[in-house]
Parts: C-alpha cells; structure tokens; sequence
C-alpha cells in the first residue's frame, strides 16, 4: 500500500499532537516585517492544528500571492503557493478528490475580496468543506501601500492620491449572502481568541471564512493596530444569535462600519451547524465517491471502466 | 467519388436538424455504408440558417465533399423578419434560398411546399434547368400534421429520401424503434412510410441511387468530441472542471455525463480561471484532472497553465477552437489559436501539444496527453476546432477495445518516499537539480497525504523542496530541467509510431504540409492529385509542441514545393514551421481559409494545382505565394 488513508479517524478519537511539527526544523526566516500580523496567523494555525490533533501529512494549505501567500512557506505541511486570487479553486477541488486531506485555504483581502472575489462568492455558495483565512490588512502590502479593497473611503496611497472614493467592501456581510456556513472575525492582536476561531473553522463542515485582522505596520501606520478589541461574545453589550441568519446579518453590517469608526468587533457572526457541506450534498446526489477518489488510483483491485462498453449508443 | 450521396439537409436551428441527420447517418453506418457528417449552424437557440450533409459511399470517407447533390429543404419554424432587406435577409426561403450555391449539377432537391415557395427566389426555375436539378415538391407539414405533430415533417423528408434513392426504409425504422414508443412511435413509422409513397407518385428524373456496400468490422459513428472523452476515461481521467463554451460545451457535457457515474467527479465552476485551476488542484491532489475551453475561456486559464508548468503538476487541457478575435463566429470553424496555445502565459512555455487529423486520433492523442502530462509533470494541450469536435464517422469498434491505464505516472510510494532526498526541515525535494541523475529532467512527486512526502509546490521559482528561491544558480538549474524534459518528449514520441502522416506518391515533388483536422480532407486532395498524374504527397502534423524537426525537415527537403494548409488568416502554422527549422527557403506557399467553413477536397486539388501559375485560390481561400512573409 502506498497510500493510507488519512482523516479516517473519528475527532473525538484524536489526541492533541505537539504543535510544533508545524514548524520547520531548521525554520525559514519569515519575510514578514517585525510587528507584522501574519506572525499571529501563523501561530494560531501552528496551534489549532496541534489541538485538533493533525499531523503535517494531513493538512494541505494553498496559498494565493503576497505576504500572506507565504504562510504556506513558513507552515510545515503539504502546501501549494499557488496565483493571485486562486487559492480557493485549487483548494476546492483538492478537497473533492482527496477527501481524507484537512485543506485550509490562506489569502490577503485583495487575493481574496478583489481579484479573487467571483471565487470566494462561488465557493461560499457551495459550501465546500474548505477553511478561508483572509489576512485582511486593509491595504495592499507587499506592493507597496496601494488601496485594497477594504481600505476605508478616503484612504490615501500612491494610487489614490485624492483618497479613495470607493465604499470598502463588506467581507463577511458578502461571505452571508454568498452562503458561507462559519463566518468569524478575529486579530492578530488577539492569539487566544484567534485560535480558538481558527480551531473551530477547521472542526466546522463546510465553507468557514475567517476574516482575520492583521496589522501592517509598514504600510498602514494610520490604521489601528486593532486594538482595543472587543469580542462580541464575552461583551455584555452586543446580544445576538449568530445561529440566526437576520441577526448576524445586521450584526454584521454593524461590525464593519464600526471597524471604519474605531472600533474593533471580533467573534462568531454566523455559524448554520445544519447545512450540509458541498461534498455531502454531492454525496446525496451520487456526484462523488463514497470514499476519498485519489485512494483509488492506489488500490490495485480497483476496476476501471473503459470507452468500449460504452459503445453501443454509437452501434 | 462516382457513387456519393452527399444529403444536405437544410431547416432552422431548433428543428430537430441534427439529431434527424445523426439518425440518418447512423441508418446508412448500419446497412453497410462509410458515412461522414457536416454541420452549420448559428449561434442561436430558435432559428436561423442550419443544415447538416451526410456523406454517404461504399468506400471510406474522410472529409465533407465537394459541395452535394441531395437537398432536403425543410422549413424555418422560428424565422424572423421574411422581408428580403432585413438585416438577416428573408430567413423563410433561407431552406432553400441559402442551399443552391453549393448544389451540384444533376443534383436532387426536396422541398417543403408547406413551408417554402420558390417564387421567393430568383431565377429558381432558370438555375434549376440550367443545372439539371431535379425538384420534387412536396407538402412534408402538411401530412406531418395529419398523421402526428407537425414537428415529424423532418421524419416525411426522409422518408422522400430513402424513396427517392431506392433506399429501404428499414434502418430507419428499426433506429426509430430503439428510441422511440407508442403512438409516437406508431406515427413517424405512418408517417414515413407515407411519404415514401406519395413519391411514387412523382415522374422520376433523377439518376442518383443510394450506393450499397457492406462491413467486415463492426462499427460506430463517433465525433472528435467522442474520442476526446473516451480517450480520457480510458486514461483513468475521473475529474472535470469546466464552464460551458461552444464548441468545447461537447466534450465537457460528455465527460459530465459519464465521470459521476464511474465513480468519478465533474465540476461545472463559475468561470475557466476556476476550471482550470480546478483541474490542477485535483491533480495536485492525486487524480487525474482534464479541463478546456473555447479561444476566450482558454485564455482566461493562460494563468493556471503556467502555475501548472512552474509546479509541475500534470494537466491535460483541450481548447476546442472557433473562428476569432474574441467572440469571432461562436459556431464556426478556424485554426485560429495555434500561436495562443502554443505560447500563452508569462514566461518560457514548456507544454505538449497534440492536434489530432481524425476522430481516432482525437481518442489516441488525448491518452497520449494524459501519458505524458503524467509521466513528465507538465500540461498537455488537446487542440481541435469546431470541424473535429462535431463531424461525425464510422469508426471501427475495435479502435477502443484497449485496455484502461490509470496509472498516475512518475509518483513515489511511501516505502520508496521514507528513502528519498529530504531537507534538513524533514521536507521531500520534489524539486531536484539532477534528480536520480535522470536525463529526462523528471523528479518524482508526492501525493498530499503520503506519509514522508510534504513539499511546497509554488508558482515562485522554487529551491528543491519547492520552497521561494531567487538563487541564479537554482533558477537556471531549475529552468534547464524544466525545458529538458520537452527533450525527453521528444525522443519518446520518435521511438513510436509518429503521430505525423505521410500520405500520398512516393517520389513526389509537390508536398501539401497541413494540420489537426484537415487531414482527411488533404488525403482526399492528394489521391484526386495523385489520380491524375501529379506527384504529390502530403504530411499531416499531430505534433505541435514538442515540434517534429526531423520528419518536417525531411517532408520538406524531399519535395521541390509545398503548400500549407490551414483555416486561419494569418498563417501560423506556416509560421511555426518557419520557426522550428528555420527560413525553409522559398518553398512554403500558404492556402488559408477563414471564412468559418472548412475546406472542401477541390480547393486544395486547385491550390496545388494553381501552384504551376496565377493565384490558385478559389473563392473561399486566400493564397500567400512564398517569399511573401
């Protein structure tokens, strides 16, 4: 046997492994600038990983381009650094075809919000069993400081000279609409709680999108630097049910024109525990295996159809 | 060519046009006839100028012929604006109007008093006598709608058909019998049988009679789009990603169809960046993946073409081209994408690619894709056109009796991947230099999930286990080792049987030089030649990238001159040959079509017959004497 199965194992049968395998024996010196929030990301990865018990063989993590398309180069596991706004279709059908694989998907907001937008309303649609971080530091860094998508209206930059005229997009209102089944913020500036989120994305069947604030203190002086936070759901003063699809969606809206205002929300927004993932639903219609399909290309007894048999609509 | 029937059958889109000629062909496949197919049609969903010719003999058929001689003019349901001054001109008389040109001397014509009236066409009667055209008018809706629906005229004109050239009309029931019951069984069976009648009741003029011949071998009608997918299920290809485009929407509904069924998974995604980039996570991840488009969807997979090439994850693409720039002619034919899918993507291309003569080869070269995008780590490119994709042939059964190869190629087993090169962070050198000293470039990878096997695949030039490197020492190693595997490539396709075909006399002087689906049709050309006392051969190239230097250089060194022939405006296959073994001298002439219909046998016989003097092009093909580029 070449090839084991992997992600066989019942979750509740797993023990925490040592989060350390997720970190290169010799590690690569990180290119990311000192104070920069994708160290946060990273750690919070290495550490839910460790808690739900994988192990490096198991978890593929595609990247999409720029400093947060170099997570991959930094996270010891099977990984793909793959273009500018794609991590989600490489990711996807990853997931499809080798089921047993744990597949996290790793982005910036331009990767993810701008170039890769039409990607990330698809694969929310179709709740496909993958976890999307977007390290959203509202800025486009490894360029140089040019406008993102979910700069504020007004930002300057070399781009934007005058300031932007542009509204910033609203990332987890549109992962809702689009149908993502786990919607969550969290901030490199808070590790606990960014492990916990990220613990939970993983563990949730389906499309979960994370909107992970991470400050860029090259590029984005002016911004916060995400601090103070708030956690919506340790606060007294926010009271909504994230299982309820209206209440998260007003919540939401809230969430993002405060974040222009000052203030930073984090947390829960949506979770539907219900929906069925992507692969379940094909599943059901008899669109997928039953077991993971790159296992069959190991098993010597497997039987392949072939063209022949399938000629006599030709006869 | 003596005993052909060439059926043109002619009505509007949406009228059951094309599945009444396949049932035609297949009839004719089964009572012992060689049969090829031809379609026309526009780029709508009700209506507009739509026919499809059967070509009918009791020898093998490669090509459409020249022009027809059976014309079976059915009506228009869905036709727009009848003035003759409208924008698409009178689209009622379109049946009859738009089919004369092409109709040859001595030639038969059917045609639905119903539905047209040939007083709306000029000088009908006058063409009609001065080619000796025979008319047969008759009232197919009329009795379509007193014995069934109206739809079932298309069933009365065949019936008229198979009456009119003393053809039997029993393949076409026991055809209707498989796929139909009841009382609509019951009335296409009156309803043909009536037709085939009322045509007694005509003073027969006409001499064509329908040829009779018979099958040693059993046979199947197939497509190019046929054989592209069997192709890949046979080479184990169990994962599809695509968006609908004409006329790629072929081989990715076939696939669609098929794959769930085998176990398999197909993807219909929101656009062919995401198709393409499906593919190759799919592959990445332990399955083999095809993706394709059209020209305008293929482009948007220029990117993860290249992320294919620069990882080195196996991916066979097919590009299914149309007549372009842009949205061109949606329905029409062309070789338009040669340089685009040769050379799209930022950087040095390395990719195979195959552009198959024939609906066997089409079958053939996509498990040829499959081998060598699997066994080498790079992506393979099927290009065909519109032409390939939906003619349809007789083929013999037994071309697809072959045994499946699944095999996922150059992979390791995790017994072999515990011995293998690893970096001192524990991860697998995917990547490296000189890898087993292997001179065919090619290092052995992973499939995520493999125990001892983890490495970075990534689109930046990477060092050994894949990680970030701008070392120039790793770039030029890596990009060396890239490039050499097009070598290896090479040398394998020389040590079989060549994809190119060399048809014709032994000792010729005048070479024909074409590619991808002109092939039958040049064959044609050069037998007629050939036939007349010319000494001409021709060599149909398959092999476009890596580039089959010694058997063009050796086609060309032994002719005096050579036409090239292809459906494009600009030349590029010309142009590529002109690239791969230098200036060629003043031998390459060029016959180039591109008004989105294929070549008929004759333009080429009077391409290279023009080649003795003054421009040898006819009315729907240019010509570009050498010297001229």
């Amino acid at each position: 046997m070449s090839f084991t199965p992997l992600n066989q194992r019942d979750e509740s049968e797993r023990e925490p492994t040592d989060r350390d395998a997720f970190t290169p024996g010799i590690e690569p010196q990180a290119t990311w600038c000192p104070g920069c929030g994708d160290f946060g990301v990273l750690k919070a990865l290495k550490g839910a990983m460790g808690d739900l018990g994988y192990t490096p063989e198991e978890v593929l993590l595609v990247t999409g381009i720029g400093c947060s398309g170099k997570l991959s180069s930094y996270f010891e596991s099977y990984g793909f650094h793959s273009i500018h706004g794609r991590a989600l279709p490489v990711a996807r059908a990853a997931k499809l075809a080798n089921s047993g694989m744990e597949v996290v998907a790793a982005g910036g907001d331009g990767d993810g919000y701008g170039i890769g937008g039409n990607h990330f309303i698809h694969t929310a649609r179709e709740n496909h069993d993958v976890t999307y971080i977007v390290f959203n530091n509202e800025i486009f860094g490894l360029t140089k400081g040019q406008t993102s998508p979910t700069s504020p209206m007004g930002h300057e930059s070399k781009t934007q000279p005058h300031g932007s005229a542009k509204a910033p997009i609203r990332p987890l209102s549109l992962s809702l609409v689009g149908g993502a089944s786990y919607v969550a913020r969290t901030a490199a500036v808070n590790p606990n709680q960014a492990q916990e989120i990220l613990t939970e994305a993983i563990q949730h069947d389906g499309f979960a999108h994370v909107d992970f604030l991470t400050q860029c203190p090259t590029w984005n002086k002016d911004a916060k630097q995400y601090v103070p936070y708030v956690d919506v759901q340790q606060s007294d003063d926010y009271d909504f049910d994230y299982h309820d699809r209206r209440e998260a969606a007003g919540m939401m809206h809230d969430v993002e024109d405060a974040l222009h205002e000052g203030t930073v929300l984090t947390g829960r927004f949506y979770h539907d525990p219900d929906r069925p993932s992507y692969q379940e639903e094909k599943r059901a219609h008899g669109d997928v295996p039953e077991s993971s399909l790159a296992e069959k290309y190991h098993d010597e007894d497997a039987e392949w159809e072939r063209s022949y048999d399938l000629l006599d609509a030709h006869r | 060519m003596t005993g052909e029937i060439v059926w043109r059958i002619a009505g509007g889109s949406g009228d059951g046009i094309d599945s009444t000629s396949q049932n035609f062909a297949k009839a004719l496949m089964r009572s012992g006839l060689h049969v090829f197919t031809h379609r026309h049609y526009p780029s709508r969903i009700r209506g507009g100028h739509t026919y499809v010719e059967v070509r009918a003999d009791d020898e093998p058929v490669r090509a459409r012929g020249d022009g027809f001689n059976f014309l079976l003019a059915l009506g228009d349901s869905f036709a727009r604006n009848t003035e003759e001054n409208a924008y698409y001109g009178n689209e009622q008389a379109k049946p009859l109007a738009e089919n004369l040109d092409d109709l040859r001397d001595g030639g038969v014509i059917v045609y639905d008093e119903g539905l047209l009236d040939p007083s709306d066409i000029e000088n009908f009667e006058a063409r009609a006598e001065e080619h000796d055209w025979h008319v047969y008018p008759m009232d197919l809706r009329g009795l379509a709608r007193d014995q069934g629906r109206e739809v079932m005229r298309n069933t009365a004109g065949v019936g008229a058909t198979c009456a009119l050239l003393d053809y039997p009309l029993e393949p076409i029931t026991e055809l209707m019998r498989d796929r139909m019951s009841g009382d609509v069984l019951e009335a296409n069976i009156r309803i043909l049988d009536l037709a085939a009648e009322q045509v007694e009741e005509f003073d027969w003029t006409h001499d064509l009679r329908m040829p009779e011949g018979s099958h040693d071998e059993d046979q199947v009608l197939v497509s190019g789009s046929n054989g592209i997918a069997y192709g890949a299920i046979d080479e184990g290809c169990r994962f599809v990603a695509g968006y609908p485009m004409t006329p790629w929407t072929e081989v990715f509904t076939l696939l669609s169809q098929y794959l769930p069924d085998m176990g398999g998974i197909a993807e219909q995604v929101e656009d062919e960046i995401a198709a393409a980039a499906l593919a190759l996570g799919a592959s990445h991840a332990g399955v083999k993946s095809l993706s394709g488009s059209s020209g305008g969807g293929f482009a948007l997979m220029s990117e993860p073409l290249g992320l294919a090439e620069i990882t080195e994850t196996p991916l066979v693409l097919v590009e299914a081209t149309r007549a372009g720039p842009s949205t061109g002619m949606p329905t029409k034919t062309e070789q338009g994408d040669l340089e685009h899918v040769l050379y799209t993507s930022q950087g040095d291309s390395c990719r195979v690619v195959f552009a198959p003569g024939n609906q066997q080869e089409a079958y053939e070269q996509t498990r040829l894709a499959f081998e060598l995008a699997y066994d080498f780590h790079l992506p393979a490119i099927v290009v065909y056109d519109q032409k390939l994709s939906g003619e349809l042939r007789n083929v013999d059964a037994e071309v697809f009796d072959r045994e499946p190869a699944p095999d996922l190629g150059t992979t390791l087993t995790e017994e072999e991947l515990a011995e293998a090169a690893h970096y001192a962070t524990g991860t697998f050198e995917r990547y490296q230099h000189d890898p087993r000293g292997a001179p065919d470039g090619v290092s052995p990878r992973s499939i995520p999930g493999q125990a001892d096997g983890r490495y970075l695949a990534s689109g930046n030039e990477h060092h050994p286990t894949g990680h970030i490197s701008e070392d120039p020492d790793n770039r030029v190693a890596q990009m060396d080792r890239r490039l050499r595997k097009l070598e290896a490539i090479r040398e394998r396709l020389d040590e079989r049987e060549s994809n190119q075909v060399r048809h014709g006399a032994a000792d010729a002087t005048v070479g024909v030089l074409t590619y991808g689906s002109n092939q039958g049709t040049v064959h044609e050309a050069v037998d007629r030649l050939v036939a007349d006392g010319h000494d001409v051969a021709s060599l149909s190239v398959s092999d476009l990238a890596p580039f089959p230097e010694r058997e063009v250089r050796e086609f060309l060194d032994s002719v005096e001159r050579c036409l090239v022939v292809e459906m494009n405006a600009s030349g590029q296959f010309r142009g590529l040959v002109q690239r791969e073994l230098g200036a060629c001298g003043d031998i390459l002439h060029s016959l180039l079509k591109y008004n989105g219909e294929p070549f008929e046998p004759r333009e080429v016989v009077e391409g290279v017959e023009g080649l003795d003097g003054g421009d040898p092009a006819t009315a729907g093909t240019r010509y570009v004497p050498a010297g001229s580029d």
